[in-house]
């Protein structure tokens, strides 16, 4: 029996006077995974969580959340998610104790105040429980930020760029908080602009570039699309780099950036010793070379070149 | 039933960021207290002589506790706007709970602690001789227009404060209501007014409602200006409450600074 998704969203459109911001965003989640919005600042990432989570109307498409409509039954959504947003919404005239109860108290948890206890417990703010937020740190209110989310077990929680300004002690934590959610069968959904982030935690990426669904597929799936990095590459003079781009090009992709040469790999072993094989039998020495690992800017790069390209060749064969 | 046990748990923490910003009651009974002394031992001389047989501070003292609810309710629109602001408010909205409940809590929350504010002011009043003739009918008339008053006026501040695009905005508006105090019969009898303020300060939603205040204190009547007093109030109430509400259902998040 086929199990309805978690999260369903079709052909979804949002404008903010007349200027799209979302145009045909189309995806599902299954429950039980964890699903990673990819995208860069104002690529349309918190306007989907934004509808989704039921604060904003959709101007097109429909979306469902729990198998119930966010427009018609955001009550019943309403009931299956918790948001974390950006920035801490937490209550800063309470101590932490009180925003907890606060949330157990409107989501009506059997015992509020043991739902507290228990998640400063796990959220490690048991010393600073009963203190004000006001002398929290940024770290302390970001954690007990999650644990309201996490008060009366949603089934599916929605993190909007959960790890944008941690450092990485926090982000390692936080990775590990998503993981367990996992493990208890939440059904998880984030956006992020980092691509190894994606990779180390969805089962499933989109990548969303002005507002549109630009890419998607598992994290491997994506990646594959792009080259596995760049060796960089430095010459005494333009001699020796013109020498060394005739040398890789017949069986790399070259490029030149400033003085440098980037050569595109595989990221395997055969493949980056092929490099250094053929400068060595060129007899061409670089005076010093570095790798790049791919980032998210590659993956669009190449996803926009490629969609640059199909429309150029759509054009041209319109003619 | 929901509604209701939710508007509770709103009022709660209303009512806690009240008692643990003690400063902002005191700055709110702060300035009616100023004026009510200024009034009675600098003006009062001057102006006492137009209200006939009545003290002047039992005629400014109605003034004076509609002035503290005015100064107060602008805490209402302040925190709501930094809840706002904030981002609590979103996250409210993407949880189990009635609008009204989140609305309603900060409403009932800012309408206790004017009445204790009032009840402050009062009771400075009778230290500098505020001795009015009213019964306990009369009181109980009075403390139900307050009660009216407050909760219309906070709705109303509530409003301003869902449509202010900021924290400083959002206590703005109080200053036009604290004018009209000024131009209506608080302080002085109308009859000395230009006729162009006068005809102002006499059909101003406050004035029938601070005359059937003072009629309850001094004759211990409601007097002729009852039912204008009620309809003003409950109609502010009610038209702010409902455009309160949808305001809110419809007010995009904000988006924090980073």
């Amino acid at each position: 029996m086929e199990r309805t998704n978690a999260i369903e969203v079709r052909s979804l459109a949002k404008g903010y006077k007349g200027v799209p911001v979302l145009q045909d965003v189309s995806f599902t989640v299954e429950p039980g995974t964890v699903f990673a919005l990819l995208g860069a600042n104002g690529s349309g990432k918190t306007t989907t969580i934004n509808i989704l989570t039921t604060l904003i109307g959709a101007d097109g498409g429909t979306a469902s959340v729990g198998g119930f409509d966010v427009a018609g039954q955001a009550a019943e959504v309403r009931e299956q998610i918790s948001l974390t947003g950006q920035f801490a919404a937490v209550d800063d005239m309470l101590t932490a104790r009180e925003n907890l109860v606060l949330m157990g108290e409107l989501r009506h948890v059997a015992d509020p105040r043991q739902t507290a206890a228990d998640l400063l417990a796990t959220f490690d703010l048991e010393a600073a429980a009963d203190r004000r937020l006001a002398t929290f740190s940024g770290g302390m209110r970001r954690r007990l930020d999650i644990a309201m989310s996490l008060v009366g077990d949603s089934p599916i929680v929605f993190f909007d760029e959960p790890t944008t300004g941690l450092d990485p002690q926090s982000r390692a934590d936080m990775w590990l908080t998503i993981r367990r959610l996992v493990d208890n069968g939440t059904t998880i959904f984030l956006t992020t602009q980092y691509l190894d982030e994606a990779d180390h935690l969805a089962d499933q990426i989109a990548i969303l570039h002005g507002g549109r669904i630009v890419a998607r597929g598992t994290p491997d799936e994506l990646k594959a699309t792009v080259p596995a990095g760049f060796v960089e590459l430095e010459f005494g003079d333009d001699a020796q780099l013109a020498a060394a781009e005739r040398a890789l090009g017949e069986r790399h992709e070259v490029s030149r950036a400033d003085a440098k040469l980037l050569v595109a790999t595989t990221g395997s072993v055969a493949d980056l010793a092929d490099v250094f094989i053929r400068l060595n039998d060129s007899g061409i020495e670089p005076t010093g070379f570095s790798r790049q690992l791919p980032t998210l800017d590659d993956v669009f790069f190449k996803i926009l070149d490629d969609d640059k390209d199909d429309k150029e060749s759509q054009h041209a064969s319109a003619h | 039933m929901r509604a209701l046990t939710d508007t509770w748990t709103m009022t709660k923490r209303s009512l806690r960021h009240t008692t643990r910003s003690v400063d902002t009651i005191i700055t709110v009974v702060l300035m009616p207290i100023a004026l009510l002394l200024l009034f009675v031992y600098v003006f009062g001389g001057a102006l006492g002589t137009q209200t006939g047989s009545v003290d002047y501070v039992d005629f400014i003292t109605p003034g004076v506790v509609i002035m503290t609810v005015v100064s107060g309710i602008a805490y209402a629109a302040v925190r709501l706007s930094t809840d706002l602001q904030k981002g609590i408010i979103s996250r409210f909205r993407t949880m189990p709970v009635a609008p009204s409940s989140v609305l309603s809590g900060q409403a009932l929350s800012s309408t206790l602690s004017n009445l204790f504010s009032c009840l402050l002011v009062i009771g400075v009043a009778f230290l500098v001789g505020f001795r009015p003739e009213a019964d306990l009918g009369a009181w109980l008339w009075f403390v139900a227009l307050l009660v009216l008053f407050t909760l219309a006026t906070t709705w109303l501040a509530m409003l301003f404060g869902l449509l202010a695009k900021s924290v400083e905005g959002a206590g703005a508006f109080s200053y036009i209501l604290l004018l009209l105090i000024f131009i209506s019969p608080s302080f002085v009898p109308t009859d000395s007014m230009t006729p162009v303020l006068r005809g102002l300060a006499e059909n101003q939603p406050m004035t029938p409602i601070i005359e059937t205040m003072r009629s309850l204190m001094t004759e211990g009547t409601t007097g002729p200006d009852l039912w204008a007093a009620l309809a003003w109030a409950a109609g502010i109430l009610v038209v702010s409450y409902t455009l309160a509400l949808a305001v809110y259902r419809r007010r995009a998040p904000v988006q924090a600074a980073a």
